[in-house]
């Protein structure tokens, strides 16, 4: 055994020797390759820690949105249509939601304004979001007027701001009494955004929404399994532009490991002749190879890796950022709780490692089976 | 006499082995719990419950994009039938997948 680790360690001594005559070359590539590995182990921790943290956070969400339709677009729910509701079994309570969007020309930014149904805000007093409170200066006590759609201005006080740990969920949230919603956005009364049904039983959710859809044909049932698989699918990595993106990068590696793989520099073939010719076996010339592959491949994929957990969940994504921002100009400020899927890990190191590692060997095989002084002689 | 320098192979292994602790950390880290962001996680919980939110505030930009689980699938398209979705976001957010609940082509979406 001591014999065997010995053997292995003169081998990685001459390789490392070998290696640095090619210094350039092989940093360059250790560098691209660490590179590449950062980007893709990047994209795979930061959509999953995404993945985990809307399933969290979205389980507490209702588990049957009504909403009405018509001509194909949502439209208010008008009164009466709440106790129609109410008959069908198995819901447990009903709640008209209120909510809709503002353009702030200000700042140029959506928010969304929202009542909540336990009456907690009072009349003429807001609660906003953290981004909202970083983008116009907000803090508790201050006044702040809107301009609504009919021209009128409404002032509001700031009575508090939502908890900045929340912001994934609340960034541009504006929450205020019903009758100033009703008043600003001129809602007519009795009328509601949509409804919000709890059912008691989990089971019976999807009974629920069957007997929704034919008690009232104008509705549009969401159910909150549906919204979980909508943020399942989110960013989902191997989709979207970020991968478009990537793909060109991996393109652009697989035709270095290509370029690698078909063919060997006159260096490498001179350097595998004289080996032969002093002696050398072909297992120990690919047993060279093997470990020069190895070392680049595995260092790569580990530095690459962990620069990604760090960038991600320590920097918050920050080299993301101006793709994930979009247009938006409130962008929610939060910090992913570290999760790894084993797998995904695994399938990274199984398509990063070991494809070079093979694109490595394939060549030297086929000059360490030829006669040395063919091979030397090019 | 000059001082005897390691050999390369020592290095290389020490290098290996530390960046193999490296990532053996990672993996470590993200199995230990913290209390500190469950408190939060619970906290953001509660405000979903309480208010009934539906969706994440990652993209504010569109209103289809910010409750991307409410907004119609041709919400995308509104301006006029043939335009393109302009909102960068759409290319990372992809449409919802609804399950049809009863109505196969009764309704649009």
């Amino acid at each position: 055994m001591k014999l065997w680790f010995e053997k292995q360690r003169y081998l990685i001594d001459f390789t490392l020797a070998s290696m640095a005559r090619r210094k350039a070359r092989n940093l360059g590539l250790l560098g691209v390759y660490t590179v590449l590995v950062f980007v893709l182990a990047s994209v795979a921790l930061y959509t999953h820690a995404l993945r985990v943290e809307a399933a969290k956070v979205l389980a507490a969400s209702p588990e049957v949105i009504l909403q009405r339709l018509v001509a194909g677009r949502h439209d208010l729910i008008p009164p009466g249509y709440l106790e129609k509701v109410g008959r069908i079994r198995g819901v447990q309570k009903k709640e008209g939601r209120l909510w809709g969007y503002y353009y702030d020309a200000v700042v140029k930014a959506n928010y969304t304004f929202m009542v909540p149904n336990d009456a907690s805000i009072a009349k003429g007093e807001i609660v906003v979001g953290p981004a909202l409170e970083r983008s116009r200066g907000l803090a508790a006590g201050n006044g702040i007027s809107f301009r609504s759609y009919s021209g009128k201005l409404h002032t509001f006080i700031v009575a508090s701001v939502l908890p900045q740990a929340s912001e994934i969920a609340s960034a541009d949230l504006v929450l205020m009494h019903e009758e100033d919603f009703r008043a600003f956005f001129d809602y007519p009364v009795g009328h509601y955004t949509d409804i919000a049904l709890s059912v008691a039983n989990p089971l019976e959710v999807r009974n629920v929404a069957l007997k929704l859809a034919a008690a009232l044909p104008d509705s549009r049932p969401i159910l909150r399994d549906e919204v979980l698989r909508t943020y399942a699918s989110i960013f989902d990595w191997r989709e979207g532009i970020v991968l478009a993106l990537l793909s060109a990068a991996i393109l652009a590696f697989g035709i270095l490991a290509w370029e690698k793989a078909s063919g060997l520099s006159a260096d490498e073939k001179r350097e595998i002749g004289i080996l032969k010719a002093i002696g050398w076996e072909t297992g120990d010339i690919i047993k060279m190879k093997f470990w020069e592959g190895l070392l680049i491949s595995l260092t790569a994929f580990l530095a690459g890796f962990v620069a990604a957990y760090l960038h991600v969940f320590y920097f918050a994504a920050t080299l993301f950022e101006p793709v994930l921002k979009g247009w938006a100009v409130l962008y929610p400020e939060f910090r992913l709780t570290p999760h790894i899927d084993g797998l995904q890990v695994a399938t990274l190191f199984f398509f990063t490692v070991f494809p070079y590692a093979a694109a490595v060997l394939a060549p030297i095989w086929k000059a360490a089976i030829t006669d040395p002084d063919a091979v030397m002689r090019g | 006499m000059r001082p005897m320098r390691p050999r390369p192979s020592t290095l290389a292994l020490l290098l290996l082995m530390l960046a193999t602790a490296a990532f053996a950390a990672t993996l470590l880290d993200a199995a230990v719990p913290r209390e500190q962001r469950e408190a939060e996680l619970n906290a953001t919980r509660a405000l979903v419950a309480r208010l009934g939110l539906t969706d994440l505030a990652l993209f504010t930009e569109a209103r289809y994009t910010r409750h991307p689980s409410q907004a119609d699938l041709h919400s995308a398209f509104q301006d006029h039938p043939l335009a393109l979705e302009h909102f960068p976001t759409g290319s990372l957010l992809p449409p919802p997948r609804y399950e049809i609940v009863v109505r196969e082509t009764a309704l649009p979406d």
